[in-house]
């Protein structure tokens, strides 16, 4: 896949999803992409890298978020 | 006078262990009275903070912590845990108090000025409050705030020559017994496994992709010093295939006292003389060995390489020569199901760099087919259970083997599939109907 085009597929599926949740285990973004694991953290790295996608960890568990999304970043004044 | 009072927190100093309110007490003396004139980049009651919300907490019956966070240093999704405080207002020492995971070096040795240099660091741009190799086995400053990360990120890359560990969804930061450096009993280099995998797997390590933690842990023999059949998902013990080796004379030494058992480690109590029947022979868990004659014998094809004659002995029993190691999978902690030792998958495979076997038929089809199958927050172990030990064969190759297996009923059973067996499940009931009535 493009890297546009699954950056955009991604940008979609998790503005869609806004509403309910702003934080997602990396399998869910493999699944948006209908990509294997190795495969979707290549272009999953890059967002990162790119600033579109950002980590959330509570220690044990790591997960994504569309950059500057979700209760967190407002309530720590980091948007 | 302390800032906050903490009357809850000084009763626990009162009991018979040192108490971490004594240490985090000191430390705010220290910050205090800064005798460095360090220039603190975070507030210096940092620490008084901390005893002050912990004994809110305990008044109250309830934590002020919010749980997790998105800072972390630039491209790494692992090795800073955020962590901030709800009562920024009356403890602003603790409204950011982010912990720091530090990869420690193999073996856990330090230069002294080394470890000094460390500590300025977290004086410096934290608070100074450190865990070191706990059950993570890495270096773990506690505390500091969100500017100070990319900082201390820097200083340790470029000017300390250290990397952050893992945290989250990741590789965690890999862990090791002293091994060769230090250990007769080694059977493998546990430092140069530890160290290679690490740089290796760079890319688990700092960018989550799993469903959840991943560990590994190293021991170079089965007394397992890091404790890795408990603590990690694949757990690298070594091993020997050959024999143990025995020195008759050094036997009748230690039967006739001129050696201390277990190297005089049991010294401090009169517990009469050393009786080999009964302290080794007879603690033998598989019943392998015999003394007679003054001879000492072992049936090593029993063996299960337990270490307690040679702990005992160590001066006439040694490891054997043909050496590598057993990888076990699955341990882990409570979290879902209880907690969970590892079982053995590979019995034995050699521990020689660049250790391509272990990698190519070991860790990574493991890895692809827990990143598959495996659920979100659901560990390799658990894994293991739900979907059979025969999927993990099915997806590493590895053939079933006696060895796998710790009694019936309470381990696994591996199941043959129709293809396996001659004739499939179809039978021919007209001729079995000519040896069974209905
Ligand atoms: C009542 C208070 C707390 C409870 C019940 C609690 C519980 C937990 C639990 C269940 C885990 C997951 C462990 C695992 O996945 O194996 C965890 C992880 C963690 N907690 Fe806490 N926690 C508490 C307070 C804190 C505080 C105050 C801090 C730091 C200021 C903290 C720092 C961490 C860290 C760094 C981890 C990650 C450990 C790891 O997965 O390696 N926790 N905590
Ligand atoms: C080669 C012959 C046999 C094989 C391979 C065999 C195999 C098994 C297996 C796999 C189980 C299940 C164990 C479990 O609960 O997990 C079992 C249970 C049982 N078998 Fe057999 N069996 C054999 C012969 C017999 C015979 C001849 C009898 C009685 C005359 C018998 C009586 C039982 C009973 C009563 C149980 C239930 C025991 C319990 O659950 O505690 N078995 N057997
Ligand atoms: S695990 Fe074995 S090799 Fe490693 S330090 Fe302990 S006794 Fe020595
Ligand atoms: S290592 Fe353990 S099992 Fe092997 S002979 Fe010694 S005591 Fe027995």
């Amino acid at each position: 896949m493009e890297y546009e085009e699954a950056k955009q597929k991604i940008v979609e599926g998790l503005t869609k999803k806004l509403k309910t949740k702003s934080k997602f285990y990396f399998n869910d973004l493999a699944e948006i992409l209908g990509e294997k694991p190795r495969e979707a953290k290549k272009v999953i790295n890059k967002l990162v890298e790119e600033g579109v996608l950002e980590y959330w960890s509570s220690g044990s568990t790591s997960m994504y978020g569309l950059t500057g999304t979700g209760k967190q970043a407002a309530a720590e004044h980091e948007d | 006078m302390a800032k906050h009072a903490t009357p809850m927190l000084d009763q626990l100093e009162t009991g018979p262990w040192p108490s971490f309110v004594t240490d985090i007490k000191r430390q705010a003396e220290f910050r205090k009275k800064n005798q460095e004139k360090m220039n603190y980049q975070i507030p210096v009651d940092v620490c008084e903070d901390l005893l002050g919300i912990l004994e809110l907490s305990f008044k109250q019956g309830r934590t002020h912590w919010k749980h997790g966070g998105i800072v972390g240093v630039f491209g790494y999704g692992g090795g800073v845990i955020g962590r901030y405080c709800d009562q920024p207002e009356q403890f602003p020492g603790v409204a950011h108090f982010h912990t720091m995971r530090v990869a420690q070096p193999a073996g856990k040795f330090y230069t002294s000025s080394y470890l000094r240099e460390l500590c300025d660091l977290w004086d410096f741009r934290g608070s100074g409050i450190t865990n070191m190799h706990g059950s993570t086995g890495d270096i773990i400053f506690l505390g500091t705030t969100t500017p100070q990360l990319e900082e201390i990120f820097f200083e340790l890359t470029h000017r300390i020559n250290q990397d952050l560990g893992g945290s989250g969804s990741n590789l965690r930061t890999p862990s090791d017994c002293v091994g060769q450096a230090r250990c007769e009993f080694a059977c493998y280099d546990t430092q140069a496994l530890c160290h290679d995998l690490t740089n290796e797997y760079q890319d688990e390590l700092h960018r989550p992709a799993f469903p959840y933690k991943f560990k590994f842990k190293f021991d170079g023999c089965p007394n397992c010093c890091v404790a890795s059949i408990a603590r990690s998902d694949m757990s690298f013990i070594g091993t020997w295939r050959d024999d143990i080796r025995v020195d008759q004379k050094a036997v009748a030494a230690y039967v006739g006292g001129e050696l201390k058992a277990n190297a005089g480690a049991h010294s401090g109590r009169d517990w009469g003389k050393f009786d080999i029947q009964k302290e080794v022979v007879g603690l033998c868990p598989t019943g392998c060995m015999r003394y007679e004659g003054g001879k000492l014998e072992i049936n090593n094809r029993e063996c299960t390489r337990c270490m307690h004659c040679i702990n005992v002995m160590p001066r006439a029993l040694r490891i054997g020569l043909e050496r590598g190691l057993s990888v076990l999978v699955g341990a882990k902690a409570p979290i879902l199901d209880g907690a969970q030792m590892g079982t053995l998958l590979v019995p034995f495979i050699s521990a020689e760099p660049p250790y391509s076997e272990l990698k190519e038929t070991v860790i990574e089809p493991i890895w692809d087919w827990w990143m598959e199958e495996g659920k979100n927050r659901e560990r390799l172990g658990e894994l293991i259970k739900r979907q059979g030990f025969g999927k993990l064969l099915e997806v590493t190759g590895f053939k079933p083997d006696p060895r796998m297996v710790k009694e019936p009923r309470s381990n696994p059973y591996i199941f043959w599939k129709e293809e396996e067996v001659e004739g499939g499940w179809e039978r021919d009931i007209n001729e079995f109907r000519k040896h069974h009535q209905r």
